[in-house]
């Protein structure tokens, strides 16, 4: 039986398509995918992500014990609530997980993990915990639900729903949080447009839910979910890296902070022994299809493969993200292989879209 | 609960095929198939003039989500395709069996018996 998230009655009474994601019953879409995509690039729309874990951790070793685990740095992080985006790698340098996690105090963060990974995630981190023997305790935090509300009128609409979280938020910059009372408010998101990222008790989760609806905040699906952050140039853990792949080669080498140089970090000494191979590039079709995951693609200087690819609804064309050879930049022509025929494509630099305006 | 004409003929894959008067057929996906694949984006229709072969892949549809194949339900020669739903593949999510995609002349007017009706497709639609 697949897991359900706190949610999961409110997408069945609502007719939700739904669909097995990660072992958990999810909802792909409430309709129509691509109206629920524009509401998220126009107006507002939620998410249900509590199938992805929040994980506290507290204790005197914190910083230190996070400085070692990943491969950003917590240790820039100075500001109550404010976030970092990090991989966290295996000593082969690849990639374990990406997560998000928010410094409260340099004794207290919290870690939010992809859902597909928890299991092994917190298998790994305990295994580093016990291994270098730091004064930390982890605590999975299933009994939270988390609910993203995204777009250009999300914040509006979260506190005309929610009028109690608005004095806490009002001033949170973009990549921080705050609490207010049992409810963290991030301004971070998976869409490329402003909006906040809700945490709060499985139990209020339905309330909070229905009164973002009657405020108008359109419920979203995880189909919805992907072409958003296709279209933001953001990966997708087990689809654009995963254990097998460097950052270096995944798009991310600017999550990966080497300027102490007297820090080590799990996988560094791989990252430092072998640069990166791969670069990461838009495409977007210029023939008519659809780019899909593990399409060959032709340039002028080597094979490639695309790694993402969908139909993107903001530019009505098909993207898609590439890992390509080094020397290939943007703006050249290249070649894709779409059921045995060569369609011809355009790269670019990432993000095709970010708040609601097209980049490319 | 979607929607499956008393008056047409269906394929396990999921296509209606509607018998003409001159018994050429049209061929569509089903309303199950549009609701299963989510919103159309792409379609590849085969040129008219070409042969086909029952059970051959011989167009593609395109979701925002997936690719799938769309089957011949009989051999026969395409007489024709709808260029209007290549226009706009949102066309097959809005009306599936408006939303024809390609007629064919088939090659044995008795190859129809093997098709399910509508009963037939309902049961296949609800495994």
């Amino acid at each position: 039986m697949p897991k359900q998230t706190p949610l999961h009655a409110n997408h069945v009474a609502a007719a939700a398509r739904m669909v097995d994601f990660a072992g958990w019953d999810m909802p792909v879409n409430y309709g129509s995918q691509i109206e629920e995509h524009h509401a998220v690039r126009r107006d507002a729309g939620m998410f249900d992500v509590s199938h992805m874990l929040a994980l506290d951790l507290d204790g005197p070793d914190a910083t230190s014990w996070l400085r070692g685990l990943l491969a950003n740095d917590v240790a820039k992080l100075k500001q109550a609530g404010k976030a970092l985006y990090s991989c966290m790698l295996n000593p082969d340098g690849g990639v374990i997980d990406d997560l998000i996690v928010y410094f409260f105090t340099p004794n207290s963060y919290r870690i939010v993990v992809n859902a597909g990974t928890a299991d092994k995630d917190v298998a790994w981190m305990r295994q580093r915990i016990a291994a270098t023997g730091a004064n930390v305790t982890l605590n999975s935090r299933r009994d939270l639900a988390m609910i993203a509300v995204q777009g250009p009128n999300a914040r509006a609409k979260t506190w005309q729903a929610l009028p109690g979280s608005r004095a806490a938020s009002e001033a949170l910059t973009v990549f921080s949080a705050a609490n207010a009372g049992d409810l963290m408010i991030a301004r971070t998101g998976y869409t490329g447009e402003d909006g906040f990222e809700l945490t709060l008790p499985a139990e209020r989760a339905e309330a909070v839910w229905n009164a973002l609806a009657t405020a108008g905040v359109k419920p979203c699906g995880l189909g919805a979910r992907d072409t958003l952050r296709l279209e933001a140039g953001m990966n997708l853990y087990g689809q654009d890296m995963d254990d097998s792949i460097s950052p270096l080669d995944a798009g991310l080498a600017w999550t990966v902070d080497l300027k102490d140089e007297t820090r080590d970090f799990v996988g560094k000494s791989a990252l430092l022994a072998n640069p990166a191979a791969r670069k990461v590039l838009g495409l977007i079709l210029e023939d008519k299809g659809v780019l899909r995951s593990h399409m060959a693609v032709f340039t002028a200087n080597g094979e490639g493969e695309t790694t993402s690819g969908s139909f993107s609804p903001s530019l009505e064309k098909s993207i898609a993200f590439a890992r390509l050879p080094l020397d290939v930049e943007a703006g050249e022509q290249v070649e894709v292989d779409i059921r045995g025929r060569r369609l011809r494509a355009r790269t670019v630099k990432l993000p095709f879209v970010r708040n609601g305006k097209a980049l490319v | 609960m979607s929607n499956i004409p008393a008056d047409l003929k269906y394929t396990k894959s999921h296509e209606w095929i509607r018998v003409e008067a001159d018994g050429t057929l049209t061929i569509g996906v089903t309303d199950h198939a549009q609701e299963a694949l989510g919103d159309v984006v792409y379609l590849e229709l085969p040129d008219a003039g070409r042969k086909i072969a029952a059970n051959e892949a011989c167009a593609v549809i395109e979701s925002v989500k997936a690719a799938s194949d769309i089957y011949a339900p009989v051999a026969g020669e395409v007489v024709e395709s709808n260029q209007a739903a290549v226009d706009a593949p949102e066309s097959v999510n809005a009306d599936a069996y408006a939303a024809w995609l390609f007629k064919i002349k088939p090659d044995n007017a008795s190859d129809l018996a093997g098709l399910l009706d509508a009963a037939g497709y309902e049961a296949v639609a609800n495994a």
